[in-house]
């Protein structure tokens, strides 16, 4: 879908949050000059295009208790990038799996995934479990626990 | 945090309803009223367990640039790189993690071509190198957390 002017002024209105109203999407409508099902509309068109991946809540993890928070990362070989990300991208305690790009020489890892586990404890124990099913015993790694947050927000679009 | 937070956090995490009265349609499904999700919801942002409440963007698909990006800061340095670099509005979110690569940010920018301009201005004012690490290949997102 092409975006047209209306839409961007909607993204701009709605990335700092929904309205908490009965009927947030007429409310956005008012503030737009639309009519309420032109903002439905147009919305659902987002996200089925995939320019919105979801409506919903973003939590703040550490908030809510997952306080170890790891970015495991392996050095795998070109050739098994795919089958090993994808394999990881299944197990339930992965939450994000991405292949960059190695910075040799200082950084030789090509394959990135999130852990988050309630203690530093239970998120090793998870990654221990993951070498094991998926035998990744010849794959190097290491895990980066995040220490502190300095900033969360969500990106600033328009 | 009692049951009823937990369930709205659990279903909210996957998605929000739209039509006319989504906020209605969502708490009949958690079994609750209306007026009892959205004081839920203020609540749980106003204490900021909840960081947010609307839609999560696609970056590259609304033409935006994103990436992940590392720096290696010695510890005295720190403070004052972290500033600087937070400073920037580029700079969606920042991390401190346990490596050589101590510093570990996300640039979200309007367009591709301004990450590897903000990373040069990153680097002009630090005077640190900015290891970038954009996404290749995306196998798994499913980041939400079950309470």
């Amino acid at each position: 879908m092409v975006l047209n002017a209306q839409d961007q002024k909607l993204i701009a209105l709605i990335q700092g949050g929904l309205p908490l109203s009965s009927r947030p999407y007429a409310e956005l409508g008012r503030q737009l000059g639309m009519a309420e099902e032109t903002v439905i509309q147009r919305i659902r068109n987002m996200q089925e295009d995939g320019i919105i991946k979801r409506m919903g809540i973003v939590v703040r993890h550490h908030e809510l208790g997952y306080t170890a928070n790891a970015m495991v990362v392996w050095d795998v070989p070109d050739e098994q990038v795919q089958r090993v990300g994808e394999a990881l991208g299944r197990h339930a305690c992965v939450t994000l799996c991405y292949q960059r790009p190695r910075r040799l020489p200082d950084w030789p890892y090509n394959l990135f995934c999130m852990i988050h586990g309630k203690d530093r404890e239970r998120v090793l124990n998870y990654i221990e479990s993951l070498v094991e099913s998926e035998n990744l015993q010849d794959i190097p790694y290491e895990v980066l626990f995040s220490g502190r947050r300095f900033k969360q927000r969500g990106a600033k679009y328009l | 945090m009692d049951a009823t937070d937990r369930a709205i956090i659990n279903r909210l995490q996957h998605g929000f309803p739209i039509c006319e009265q989504p906020y209605g349609q969502a708490a009949a499904e958690l079994g609750i009223g209306e007026q009892e999700l959205l004081e839920r919801l203020r609540a749980m942002l106003k204490d900021k367990r909840l960081s947010r409440f609307g839609p999560m963007y696609h970056a590259e698909r609304m033409g935006g640039g994103l990436s992940l990006c590392a720096m290696s800061i010695p510890q005295n340095d720190f403070e004052q790189v972290a500033e600087k670099v937070n400073a920037f509005p580029e700079v969606a979110h920042n991390y401190a993690r346990e490596h050589a690569l101590n510093m570990w940010f996300v640039l979200a920018t309007d367009t591709p071509e301004r990450i590897q301009q903000v990373l040069r201005e990153i680097e002009e004012s630090t005077g640190y190198p900015v290891y970038n690490m954009p996404k290749k290949q995306e196998f798994f997102i499913g980041l939400h957390f079950t309470l």
